[in-house]
């Protein structure tokens, strides 16, 4: 028996490596296929993602405005009491100047219906600002309904039956004249940009929501770096390491998988019942998210603080560097660009973060803009949130517009990360 | 010019050592027993810098060095070989204890320098560090401009404020690190953008910059090609007029070459020490033999 193996052929390695490669090669053509697939899906559910919201958001960008000839006439104005006078019956007077046949309540409703009902605020403001224009005619462009902006935009289909529709009929043949007498045009949406929130789709704008995140995402700033920065040294570069330090390290990285939601019940019990902090404020919700990024920070600090060469450290000590002094001159510059990077993919997390801001009221209707840390305020993931809850087809599209301002803030952070961590790399 | 001579004179030592250590194994004067692990020739000297008494160093529970009595002498290269792991590293770390910065790590024993024991509470490592500075193994230089390299200490140590003595120290620091003809016209660039014998001379330089009394050198030249360990031994020995060297090394030949006194490590214990001529040509011990003619290690 044991000539057996003696007498048959030997095989050489070749051989047998090449039996197999065919097998080899199969199962890496396999990999490299399942890697490409998964990304062109991805790729692709990103795309979709991309084209509807903009599909959807672009019209945000652009209103209609209507031409107006309003007689600003001193009956209804006193001159003393500019704030007091009854604008909106001018507005519709002039509205009625341009269909002198309207007849009816109903018909005239409508009418009225076509602008927006900040127009008689933004003829007030004009008087007060100009109060020579009592007794005299101007021609101003007012903000369309959401409902008129809606139909001029195509979103409403006129061959829908009438009780299908929101603008009716009548409606349709005075905006056509309005149309054919180039009263009614699209212009940029600067209301979009310049004002807070309000319940009329047309008036509401992503400004107050932009300078709450400010606001919010500025204390988050202020707090996490310095902190998260400062607990991530010590603890990679001074503490003891013992069962303390263990217990401390496992405890920051399970608190960077708790809900979100958790950090706002936890800043609602403890920042506004138990310190009394105002609620809604930009204040309490950057205190929240300072909880909730700081263990990012202090993680991907610490991964910054781990890559940079021990060599580098014990060169210091070695010329006599004080381990402070080692790690402030050298490890933490080498660290910086990772630090950073960290740091802004933390304050982008926090700037998308909504749940745990619902909790301490900053979803309330806010229409201010916020002028400091302490007034009440939202944000602007937050007044996504409120739009996409609103009724009104026209805040459809202010979500999409919304949503594509918080992405291109998002890229902006994303890029000013790359940035940052390009420039301090090529200073060595 | 000056290397080759030097070539030259190394080739006729090691042929000498080569001759002598024939003759030696010859004439076959009885050597120390392998099994007797305690210290063979003279661990003290007159007027030491530094001496060490009964050192041991742990790892946690690993016995690292064993009862090390040495006496580092002044102006001179005392160079340890010996088989790796056999503790000749760690020892050159307890010198300035940069053993501090590894946690489970314990030193006890005495290591005197002017009269104080290093390793007592009350002394800081920062001005221990300062006098005694060291090279590592690895070249590295911080990533930052030569001149900043060389001025890190300088700094830190408050030696120089005014920007004229600065500048000396950098152009006297490169000078004596025979670096200052290839980088005097690129102070301003990284460090780390010069070649390896360059970046070895250049963290020499940073260390001699805080001028301290002994210099410790972790095998530095291991990384490093012929040329440049040439370099750097002529500079050893040109530092030598200045500084106490301390070098571990596993080339036999450079021990050979430079040092003054040599001390052999075995698995924690010092076998052996004396004047590098007589390790060489007639190692008392057996195991010291067995090492330098290369029966193992």
């Amino acid at each position: 028996m044991g000539n057996n193996k003696s007498d048959m052929p030997p095989r050489r390695t070749m051989d047998v490596i090449n039996a197999g490669m065919e097998k080899r090669k199969k199962s890496e053509k396999r990999f490299q296929f399942l890697g490409q697939a998964s990304i062109l899906l991805a790729i692709g559910f990103l795309a979709m993602l991309l084209i509807s919201i903009s599909s959807k958001g672009y019209g945000a960008f652009q209103q209609t405005y209507i031409k107006l000839d309003v007689l600003v006439n001193a009956d209804q104005i006193d001159s003393e009491k500019l704030n007091k006078g009854n604008y909106s019956a001018l507005i519709k007077a002039s509205i009625r100047s341009l269909f002198p046949d309207v007849d009816g309540r109903r018909e005239k409703r409508q009418l009225y219906g076509l602008v927006s009902q900040s127009a008689a605020f933004k003829l007030k403001e004009m008087v007060i600002d100009e109060p020579d224009l009592i007794g005299q005619s101007v021609a101003i462009w007012v903000l369309a309904d959401d409902e008129v902006d809606m139909f001029f935009k195509g979103h409403i289909d006129r061959n829908v039956e009438e009780d299908a529709r929101r603008i009716k009929n009548t409606q349709i043949e005075w905006i056509d004249q309005l149309v054919a007498q180039k009263r009614m045009e699209k212009r940029f949406n600067t209301t979009f940009f310049s004002a807070g929130d309000s319940r009329n789709p047309e008036s509401a704008g992503i400004w107050g929501a932009v300078v709450g995140s400010f606001y919010t995402l500025l204390v988050t700033l202020l707090l996490s770096f310095p902190i998260g920065v400062a607990s991530a040294v010590y603890l990679e570069e001074f503490a003891p390491k013992n069962k303390l330090t263990d217990f401390i390290e496992v405890n920051i990285n399970n608190l960077a998988a708790v809900p979100s939601i958790i950090f706002g019940l936890l800043g609602l019990a403890i920042f506004i019942s138990f310190f009394g902090l105002p609620r809604s404020a930009p204040f309490v919700g950057g205190l929240v998210l300072t909880l909730m990024t700081l263990p990012t920070i202090i993680i991907s600090s610490r991964a910054a603080l781990k890559s940079v060469p021990p060599s580098i450290k014990q060169a210091a000590l070695g010329v006599g560097a004080s381990p402070m002094q080692a790690v402030f001159y050298h490890v933490l510059p080498l660290a910086m660009p990772g630090i950073l990077t960290g740091t802004i993919l933390g304050m982008a997390q926090a700037l998308g973060e909504s749940a745990p801001l619902l909790m301490i009221g900053m979803v309330a209707f806010i229409v201010d803009i916020p002028a400091g840390v302490f007034d009440p305020s939202t944000v602007l993931p937050v007044q996504i949130f409120l739009w996409a809850d609103s009724p009104e087809r026209a805040f459809l599209e202010r979500t999409s517009g919304a949503i594509m301002v918080l992405l291109g803030f998002l890229v902006l952070m994303n890029a000013l990360a790359v940035i940052l961590r390009k420039k301090f790399e090529r200073r060595w | 010019m000056k290397t080759e001579q030097k070539k030259e004179q190394n080739e006729l030592l090691e042929n000498e050592i080569r001759t002598k250590k024939a003759i030696d194994l010859q004439s076959k004067i009885p050597k120390i027993d392998r099994e007797n692990r305690s210290t063979v020739g003279d661990v003290r000297l007159e007027d030491p810098r530094m001496r060490c008494t009964d050192i041991n160093v742990y790892y946690g529970d690993k016995h690292a060095i064993r009862d090390l009595n040495l006496d580092v002498g002044k102006k001179e290269i005392l160079a340890m070989i010996g088989p790796s792991g056999c503790g000749k590293s760690t020892f050159l770390r307890c010198l300035n204890r940069m053993n501090d910065t590894i946690d489970i790590c314990r030193v006890t024993g005495t290591i005197e320098m002017d009269g104080l024991d290093i390793n007592d509470h009350s002394i800081d490592v920062v001005p221990l560090r300062a006098s005694v500075g060291m090279v590592f193994q690895k070249p590295n230089p911080f990533p930052k401009s030569i001149r900043e390299n060389i001025l890190f200490g300088p700094k830190i140590h408050g030696l120089a404020t005014h920007k004229e003595d600065l500048e000396e120290i950098v152009v006297n620091s490169l000078k004596k690190a025979g670096l200052w003809n290839e980088v005097k016209d690129r102070l301003d660039q990284p460090g780390t953008g010069l070649s390896g014998g360059q970046q070895q001379r250049l963290c020499i330089a940073r260390t001699i910059a805080v001028e301290p009394e002994v210099i410790l050198m972790d095998e530095p030249c291991s990384a490093l090609d012929p040329i440049s360990t040439a370099a750097i031994e002529e500079l050893m020995l040109e530092l030598r007029e200045s500084f106490s060297i301390c070098i571990v090394t596993h080339s036999m030949q450079q021990a050979a070459r430079v040092s003054d006194r040599t001390a052999y490590f075995h698995l924690g214990d010092m076998i052996e020490v004396g004047e590098t001529k007589q390790v060489f040509n007639a190692p008392l011990h057996q195991l010291t033999e067995d090492y330098i003619t290369g029966r193992f290690g």
